[in-house]
C-alpha cells in the first residue's frame, strides 16, 4: 500500500536526453500505464523507479520517502521483466523463495507466501518444475509469483506480455488485472501496446521523446487526446490527419479541398486562416453524398464493420492526402466513396506545435497535463 | 549395425539406397581412425606385460606376454632405480593437476566476474593486459618465471610447481564470454531480490556455468597433468617428480632400461586423465556445444 511521486525525473545519456522532466503523483492502488513508441523512455522511467538507472535529475518518493539513491533492494519494489529473468537453475519455488531467503525470513513464513502465490496463480502443480520445463504463459506467471511473494509496496512491469501469443496475451493481459485489483498493490505497467494501455490503465502516461505527453485515464486521453502524437498513438486503425485553417471566425475549418467542416463544440480561438490539423478518427467518418470524394485503394472487411483506405480526391484529381475510413458493416465494392466526418467527435490541432485546440470557454474538462515541478 | 548407423541420421540411408556409398565404407574408415589411436596404447599395454629384453632386442608381441601385471607391482610400489614409487608421483601429478585446474577456475572466474559486471578505471585496459599474456606461455617466459620462483625461494616446492601455472588468459576469455552472454535482466532480478554481488556469483552465476566449468575442468586438468617442462625446471628433487618427468627418469642408459616398467608406467599415468574424462563426458560434451538456456 503506497503512493508514488516523481519530481522532476530527467535523464541524460551523455548528452542526448533520454527523459525530459516527468512529474507524476500516483494514489495508493493505482494502475498507471506508461505507454509510448519504442525509444520513448518509458523503459528508462521504469528502471529509474526501480532503482537500476540513477535519475541525472529530480527524485522518487515512495510513501513520502525519498528513495532516489537507494539501492534496487531497499526499495521495496518488485518487478516483472519482458523476458521473465527467471533463475534458470532454480525450481519455481526456489525462484520465488530466493528473495525471500535472502531477507532472512523463517522457513516457515516463505513456504506460507510461496504457497499462496503459486495457488493465487495457479503453479500449485509446478513448484517443483525448472523454468525451461514450463510454457511461456507459466513462466510469466511465475514472474508474477516471485514479485507477489515480496509483498511490496509497488509493483513495476516492463512490457510483461510482449513475448507471449497473441491470445495468451489477452489472457494473461485480465489476470494481471484482476490480480492487481485484488492485491490493491500500486503498480506502474510499461507497454508499447496500445489495447494494452487502455484496457489496463486506471490513468495512462504518454511519452514522446522524453516528455510527458499525456496524462489522463485511457477514455480521456482516446476522446479528448493532448496533441498530434497521442492522438496517432491511441485507436485503431490510427486517427486521420487533414491539414486545415480556421474559417467562418472560428466556428469552423476550411480543407483544402475548400470544403467547410463546422465545429459542433463552439468556436476556437484565432484569426480565420489559422493553421490546423484536422483530426477524424476512422470510425467517426460516416458516408454521406454531398461529402468528402475519396478514391478507393483497398477495402479490408472485418466482418462487423470495414475498413476503407483512400484519397481525398481533389475534383478530377487524386491528392496526396490518404484518408481511412471505418464504416459498420460490409461496404460494396466501389472506386468512389463521400464521406463526411460526424461533427461532434472532430479533434483540432494548432498545425504547427501539434497542440489540441479547445473551443474557447471550454472548461469543462481541461487537458491533465503532468503538473509542473513542485520547487523543493 | 549398419542398420543402426542408418538410422541414426538421413545422410547415410539415402547415400545407402542411391548405393553410391554403403555403410561398410563409414566403418572402415572409422576402424582405421580407431586403429590408429588405439594402436599405440595398445603396444604399451602388451609391452608392459613382457619381460624387458623382448622389448630390447625389438620382437615386441602385440600379445599380452608372460609376466602378466608384475611390472605394474614392481612400478607402481617400488619404482626404479633412481626413481620415486610410481604412486608417490601419481599422487604428485594429480594434485598439480588439481591445484593448476582449481587455481585456473577460481582465478579467472573471479576476473572475469570484475571485468563483466563491475564499472572501475581501466576495465578495458585490465582485460587486454590479461588478454595480451595468451602470447605469452610458460614456455616464453620461462626463464624470468623461474627467476621469480628463485627469489620466493619456492623451487623445488610445491607451489612453485603449480603456482606459475594458474595464471590462465584463455580461462579468463572464456568466462568473459560466458558471463557476458548472460541477460542483463537476469543480473537485475537478482539486484532487486536483494542478492549482493558475491551472493550473485555464488547463488545464480555459477551453478549457471556449471556445465561450462565442468568442461573447462576437464581441459584445465588434462593441461595440467601433461606439463613436462615447467616441472623438469622447478622440481629438482624426486620427491617432486611428476609421473611424466618419472617417465623420462626411468628411460636411463638403453641397456639398462626397464621397459616393461616404462611401459607399465606410461599405462599408469594414462588413467588418470582418462577417469576425469570419463566421469565428466557428460557436462564436458554439454558445456562445450550448448549454451545454458
Amino acid at each position: 500500500m503506497a503512493t508514488l511521486e516523481l519530481i522532476g525525473l530527467e535523464k541524460s545519456f551523455g548528452a542526448t536526453p533520454v527523459l525530459r522532466g516527468i512529474d507524476l503523483e500516483m494514489p495508493d492502488g493505482e494502475m498507471l500505464v506508461i505507454v509510448g513508441a519504442s525509444g520513448c523512455g518509458k523503459s528508462t522511467l521504469l528502471r529509474m523507479v526501480a532503482g537500476l538507472e540513477r535519475p541525472s535529475a529530480g527524485r522518487v518518493l515512495l510513501d513520502g520517502r525519498d528513495i532516489t539513491a537507494l539501492d534496487p533492494s531497499q526499495r521495496d519494489i518488485a518487478m516483472v521483466f519482458q523476458n521473465y529473468a527467471l533463475y534458470p537453475h532454480m525450481t519455481v519455488f526456489d525462484n520465488m523463495a530466493y528473495g525471500l531467503r535472502i531477507r532472512g525470513l523463517p522457513r516457515a513464513d516463505i513456504r506460507r507466501r510461496v504457497e499462496q502465490a503459486a495457488e493465487l496463480l495457479g503453479l500449485d502443480a509446478l513448484l517443483a518444475r525448472k523454468p525451461r520445463m514450463l510454457s511461456g504463459g507459466q513462466r510469466q506467471r511465475v514472474a508474477m509469483g516471485r514479485a507477489i511473494v515480496r509483498e511490496p509496496k509497488l509493483f513495476l512491469f516492463d512490457e510483461p506480455l510482449s513475448n507471449l501469443d497473441a491470445k495468451l496475451r489477452v489472457a494473461m493481459r485480465a489476470e494481471i488485472r484482476r490480480l492487481q485489483r485484488r492485491l490493491g498493490v500500486t503498480s506502474l505497467y510499461v507497454t508499447h501496446d496500445q489495447v494494452e494501455a487502455m484496457t489496463l490503465g486506471d490513468r495512462l502516461l504518454v511519452l514522446d521523446q522524453g516528455r510527458a505527453a499525456q496524462l489522463a485515464t485511457p477514455m480521456e486521453v482516446f476522446e479528448r487526446p493532448a496533441d498530434t502524437y497521442v492522438a496517432a498513438f491511441i485507436g485503431s486503425p490510427a486517427m486521420n490527419f487533414l491539414p486545415a485553417t480556421l474559417a467562418a471566425d472560428g466556428t469552423a475549418a476550411a480543407l483544402e479541398t475548400d470544403a467547410l467542416v463546422p465545429f459542433a463544440d463552439g468556436r476556437r480561438d484565432g484569426p480565420d486562416g489559422r493553421p490546423l490539423t484536422l483530426g477524424i478518427r476512422p470510425e467517426h467518418l460516416a458516408l454521406a453524398p454531398d461529402g468528402l470524394q475519396i478514391v478507393v485503394e483497398l477495402i479490408e472487411p472485418l466482418g462487423s464493420e470495414t475498413v476503407v483506405h483512400g484519397r481525398v480526391a481533389q475534383g478530377h484529381q487524386t491528392g496526396d492526402q490518404t484518408l481511412v475510413v471505418k464504416l459498420a458493416g460490409p461496404v460494396p465494392a466501389t472506386n468512389r466513396l463521400a464521406v463526411w466526418p460526424i461533427p461532434a467527435q472532430l479533434h483540432v490541432f494548432d498545425r504547427a506545435t501539434g497542440q489540441r485546440i479547445d473551443p474557447i470557454g471550454d472548461e469543462s474538462a481541461p487537458i491533465r497535463l503532468a503538473r509542473t515541478a513542485v520547487a523543493g | 549395425m549398419s542398420h543402426a548407423v542408418g538410422i541414426a541420421g538421413p545422410a547415410p540411408r539415402t547415400a545407402a539406397t542411391a548405393g553410391e556409398r554403403p555403410d561398410w565404407l563409414a566403418h572402415v574408415v572409422l576402424g582405421v581412425g580407431v586403429l590408429l589411436f588405439a594402436l599405440p596404447v595398445w603396444l604399451a599395454i602388451a609391452g608392459s606385460t613382457q619381460q624387458s629384453g623382448a622389448i630390447l632386442r625389438g620382437d615386441l608381441s602385440l600379445l599380452p606376454g608372460s609376466e602378466g601385471l608384475a611390472a605394474y607391482r614392481r612400478v607402481l610400489l617400488n619404482g626404479e632405480l633412481g626413481t620415486q614409487p610410481v604412486w608417490h608421483m601419481l599422487l604428485i601429478s594429480g594434485g598439480m593437476a588439481l591445484v593448476i585446474a582449481i587455481g585456473k577456475i577460481v582465478i579467472s572466474l573471479l576476473s572475469a566476474f570484475a571485468v563483466v559486471f563491475f564499472r572501475f578505471p581501466f576495465r578495458r585496459t585490465a582485460f587486454w593486459i590479461i588478454f595480451i599474456t595468451l602470447m605469452l606461455p610458460v614456455e616464453v617466459r620461462i626463464i624470468p618465471t623461474y627467476a621469480v620462483m628463485s627469489q620466493l625461494h619456492l623451487i623445488s616446492t610445491f607451489a612453485g610447481l603449480t603456482v606459475p601455472l594458474i595464471a590462465s588468459a584463455t580461462a579468463t576469455l572464456l568466462f568473459r564470454q560466458i558471463f557476458a552472454a548472460i541477460p542483463d535482466e537476469l543480473v537485475e532480478a537478482a539486484r532487486m531480490d536483494g542478492a549482493g554481488p558475491l551472493r550473485f556469483l555464488r547463488d545464480i552465476l555459477i551453478p549457471v556455468s556449471a556445465t561450462n566449468i565442468a568442461a573447462l575442468f576437464v581441459i584445465l586438468f588434462v593441461f595440467g597433468w601433461n606439463q613436462y617442462l615447467w616441472p623438469l625446471l622447478v622440481a629438482t628433487t624426486p620427491r617432486l617428480d611428476t609421473i611424466v618427468i618419472g617417465i623420462v627418469r626411468m628411460i636411463g642408459v638403453e641397456s639398462e632400461t626397464d621397459w616393461a616398467g616404462v611401459m607399465a608406467t606410461a599405462v599408469l599415468a594414462l588413467i588418470p586423465p582418462v577417469i576425469v574424462v570419463v566421469l565428466m563426458q557428460r557436462w564436458f560434451v554439454s558445456g562445450l556445444t550448448e549454451g545454458e538456456k
